[in-house]
């Protein structure tokens, strides 16, 4: 290959084809993670990163085959454990731009773990957790997010388990950015996932993800154009909460709780703030999708500048060898108490 | 006037509760011993509770060195010395003295109460049942308090340095200079002058006492080892593994990362290589050993040297991941530094029990190379082997130690680092046609293409590879051929690896097969069968998985084989299923390295029908 060759490709500017593998994409038609797919390949060019430095790391699920359809790098991991992959691929290389993608399954139960710490480490990589609230790929077992009394093959009688809210989770552990979105709102997941990836540090998206095989219609209320206004308040920064489809409703604040109220203008309105929202809040929010009677919210919860672990890593590499000198390998195997024998 | 009296070589150990600093009274022992020129090899033994119940047998902590005018492979079956500083100690540790050796005990501790505790019913510094060998009754904790009346400290400060005294007789025995363990002090307690003056005392104090009085009459000197010239450190096997990845790494141009998680008796190795930000070592203590080995293939796919060390119970959790790297062909060290099992079994204690483990304790067909080290020392060539292997073979390699191993010390031969070949094995750069698993046909191995090399993007999995692209593949002849390619590429690593350690003649009566920590009793064992006039030859595995190629040929030339292993047998197995010859094990499972008198005396039962 020559030179000018390599400057051209450099200078080109991506488009979603260079995103997308020789690989068939092998899920259900009408499935959710289409949609989702789609979006990640449209919003790549817009990134603004080359394409040899992303890496897609996933687990094991329908919605971890997702690395094999773009055409990055990818690692199809096993059950649980993207993010064992992803913190070793990006504090190995902190230039790397890393997407995790996980089910509701693989991240909330065998890998719930690895999930929590993650957020913890504030690591900088993007999580897309494509929630169907099913086990997909083993064909329909309830999941960590199945709501109570779900009916599936391994729960006849109804399980009996309250679910995971994982944007909650995610908050709890320390996540710095965190975000829901859904796959049947297409312009809003992008502009979300691009929010995401941008963000330094470990970024959260719950993405509502319809599995129209074992948990059809599950995200139905939000994500039908027909009933979604009502049921769904769109997070804004700086913007109030409102909602219903003729924007007339907002989730008033009364100190303790929301509460869900006729639209008023007021003079001094209160307004989403993704930054430091006072934690009762930022949790009230979170927990309104597991209440009756409540919009769910949709949209950035929290997106907050904080030091990640990569670049304490190298920051702390840096400080060690100016304190100490870059390290003489002679002299490590020399150190402690040593003897001549002649 | 005491007499001075020249000896070969000398077993010691140190005995006392856990809280009294045996384990530090043993490694300034071992320091000063190395300093002085002798060959050592010592046996750290110590409970798993940090701080058991005082006076109780379970909680006594020992540790026991062997140091000689020769080389030497073993810390000692029997001890020649015996420190005890309580009636536990004694009670727990008087069945390895020899007939006449010579006992160290603290008369202060036995009293009434830490006598119960041991089981004594009468004391046994009084009662004359230690006739049978030569007991100093020294009133330790009195002294020690005599001597520093005038430091300003508390009482039980000043009972703390006890140990110095003891040490301080033991090197006045053992004709040691203090000088390594003074300064030691001065490091230790640096902005602490009474710790320093209270230490420093009690160990000269120590000395003093005994070259004063006329208790002791003998004095005894051991001899420089001669052994190859050059400059040499003490190592322990924790260390020297931590050094041979951090050499492996620089020669092979990838920095090194290990993702661990802590866990007794491998910690040590995350606990060094996290000293080392300065040599680019990036060590990640991950949420559990899961994680540290995913981590450690992400960072190895990323093109780092990728490294993971636990012991038996982490590396159970680990078992998932090793297969992922077997099919991923991802390159990967895991290190188990191996104790007693099963389950959560003798934390502190040595096994070798982990070797099927390593062999089988994946699903499916998941053949990778396996690596055992033969002494501490020899932890840091088994260490860059095995990285070395790891590259070249994109494979996981094993690499087996074990308690004894990393925690035991002995003398090091410091080698040049410039001596050291490079590990050069290339990364698949831009511009070229990419198969990710194109293999070389050499070595069977593929090359790897590292996130951020331009147009090489592909993606890998765990789901079965199809030959040369990688892509996802469910096709049966595909199956049947990677299983095989897979298989074979671990036994082409055979012919990259330096041969093993044989000696004695190529056919005879008995030949006997080892692996791994077994190699310093075996040593000494086979030479001392063979003074005895036993024609026994000798083969040490260092590379269990692929055996040699000269094993198969071999062993078919004795009448006999034996397997001597810490565990109920488990090499013999192998060697069994591999060259159906009638392999006999030799096999005790108590947590302890082997004895040499007993496998000498196996040896014998050979020769004797
Ligand atoms: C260790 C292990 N346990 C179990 C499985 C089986 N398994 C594969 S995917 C899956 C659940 C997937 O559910 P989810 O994460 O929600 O992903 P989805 O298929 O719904 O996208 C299970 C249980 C496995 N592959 N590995
Ligand atoms: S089973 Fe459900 S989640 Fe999986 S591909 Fe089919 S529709 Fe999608
Ligand atoms: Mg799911």
């Amino acid at each position: 290959m020559n030179t000018i060759e390599t400057l051209e490709q450099k200078e080109k500017k991506y488009t979603k084809e260079d995103f997308t593998s020789d690989q068939e994409v092998r899920w259900c038609p009408g499935c959710g993670d289409y949609s989702i797919l789609a979006q990640m390949r449209r919003l790549l060019p817009e990134l603004g990163v080359k394409k040899e430095n992303v890496v897609f790391v996933s687990g094991i699920g329908c919605s971890s085959r997702f690395p094999y359809y773009m055409d990055t790098y990818g690692l199809h991991g096993i059950h649980g454990r993207a993010p064992a992959l992803a913190s070793g691929i990006k504090l190995a290389n902190p230039d790397l731009t890393v997407f995790v993608i996980t089910g509701d399954g693989d991240a909330l139960s065998i890998g719930g773990n690895h999930f929590i710490h993650l957020c913890r480490r504030n690591i900088d990589v993007t999580v897309l957790l494509f929630n169907n609230r099913i086990y997909g790929l083993t064909k329909g077992q309830y999941s960590p997010t199945s709501e109570r009394g779900k009916i599936t093959k391994s729960s006849p009688y109804g399980s009996l388990e309250e679910p995971f809210n994982p944007v909650k989770m995610a908050l709890a552990a320390g996540a710095t950015f965190v975000a829901r979105s859904m796959d049947r709102d297409p312009k809003h997941l992008e502009a979300t996932l691009l929010e995401a990836a941008r963000h330094k540090g470990t970024s959260f998206v719950e993405i509502y993800q319809n599995c129209n095989i074992f948990n059809d219609g599950a995200f139905e209320k939000y994500t039908n154009i027909k009933t979604r206004f009502d049921n769904v308040v769109y997070l804004k920064n700086e913007q109030e909460y409102r909602f219903g489809r003729e924007n007339d409703k907002h989730l008033f604040w009364d100190g303790h709780r929301f509460r869900v109220e006729e639209w008023k203008a007021t003079e001094e309105p209160l307004t989403h703030n993704t930054d430091n929202l006072p934690v009762s809040m930022e949790f009230a929010l979170a927990e309104l999708s597991e209440l009756e009677d409540f919009p769910v919210p949709v949209g950035v919860f929290r997106k907050r500048q904080a030091e990640t672990y990569d670049a304490l890593l190298t920051k702390q590499i840096e400080e060690v060898k100016k304190s100490k000198g870059q390290g003489d390998l002679q002299k490590l195997l020399e150190s402690g108490n040593t003897w001549h024998v002649d | 006037m005491s007499q001075s009296t020249h000896l070969d070589q000398v077993t010691i150990r140190f005995a006392g509760d856990s809280g009294d600093g045996m384990q530090l009274t043993g490694t300034q022992f071992t320091n000063t011993t190395a300093m002085v020129g002798n060959d050592l090899s010592t046996l750290p033994d110590y409970p798993a509770e940090i701080r058991a119940p005082a006076g109780t047998l379970f909680g006594v902590s020992g540790f026991q060195l062997q140091f000689s005018s020769h080389e030497i492979h073993t810390p000692g079956d029997q001890v020649d010395v015996l420190v005890a500083m309580n009636p536990a100690a004694l009670k727990v540790n008087l069945q390895h003295l020899r007939d006449n050796g010579i006992i160290i005990a603290n008369a202060d501790a036995f009293s009434l109460r830490n006598l119960k505790l041991a089981g004594y019913e009468q004391n046994p510094l009084e009662d004359g049942s230690l006739e049978g060998f030569q007991l100093f009754s020294v009133p330790i904790t009195r002294l020690t308090r005599e001597a520093l009346v005038e430091v300003a400290i508390s009482s039980k400060d000043k009972d703390r340095s006890k140990n110095f005294f003891a040490l301080g007789i033991t090197y006045w025995m053992f004709s040691r200079p203090l000088e390594v363990t003074l300064k030691w002090i001065e490091e230790k307690f640096a902005g602490k002058p009474e710790l320093i003056e209270a230490n420093k005392k009690a160990l000269n104090a120590g000395y003093s006492y005994a070259l004063a009085t006329e208790v002791f009459t003998t004095t005894y000197t051991v001899e420089k080892a001669k052994t190859t010239p050059g400059k040499y450190r003490k190592i322990t096997g924790n260390e020297a593994v931590s050094l041979g990845l951090i050499v492996a790494a620089e020669k092979a141009g990838r920095p090194l990362f290990l993702g661990g998680y802590p866990i007794t008796p491998a910690s040590d190795i995350l606990h060094n290589l996290a000293k080392y930000r300065h040599y680019d070592v990036k060590t990640f203590q991950a949420e559990d050993e899961i994680a540290g080995v995913g981590s450690a293939i992400g960072a190895s796919y990323s093109g780092a040297l990728g490294v993971t060390a636990s012991s038996g119970p982490g590396i159970a959790l680990k078992s998932e991941f090793i297969g992922y790297a077997v099919m991923t062909e991802i390159p990967l060290v895991v290190i188990n530094v191996q104790r007693g099992g099963p389950s959560t079994g003798l934390p502190t204690k040595t096994e070798q029990a982990d070797l099927f483990q390593a062999f089988y304790g994946r699903n499916g067909e998941a053949p990778l190379p396996i690596v055992a080290a033969k002494s501490p020392a020899d932890c840091f060539q088994t260490a860059l082997e095995a990285a070395h292997m790891a590259i070249k073979f994109a494979t996981p390699v094993f690499l087996l130690t074990d308690g004894y191993l990393a925690n035991g010390a002995e003398p090091w031969l410091i080698p040049d680092v410039a001596d050291i070949p490079e590990i050069k094995e290339p990364l698949a750069v831009s511009g070229k046609e990419y198969l990710p698993y194109k293999r070389d046909p050499k070595t069977l191995a593929r090359t790897m293409a590292v996130p951020g090399t331009e147009g090489l993007e592909h993606r890998l999995g765990g789901l079965e590879k199809e030959d040369l692209t990688g892509n996802v593949s469910y096709d049966p002849e595909n199956h049947h051929n990677m299983v095989r390619l897979r298989q074979k590429k671990v036994e082409k690593v055979a012919g990259f690896i330096p041969p093993p350690d044989f000696s004695g003649e190529e056919q005879g009566v008995l030949l006997i097969v080892s692996w791994g920590s077994t190699f310093g009793t075996v040593f000494s064992a086979v030479e001392e069968a063979r003074k005895q006039g036993r024609q026994v030859s000798w083969i040490h595995l260092r590379w269990i998985n692929p055996l040699p190629e000269m094993l198969g040929k071999l062993i078919h030339n004795f009448k006999h084989v034996l397997v001597p292993e810490i565990n109920a047998g488990q090499l013999v197995k192998i060697i069994r299923a591999e060259y159906l010859v009638d392999a006999r094990g030799f096999d005790r499972v108590r947590g302890l390295p082997l004895q040499t008198h007993e496998l000498v005396e196996e040896i014998s039962s050979y020769f004797e029908e």
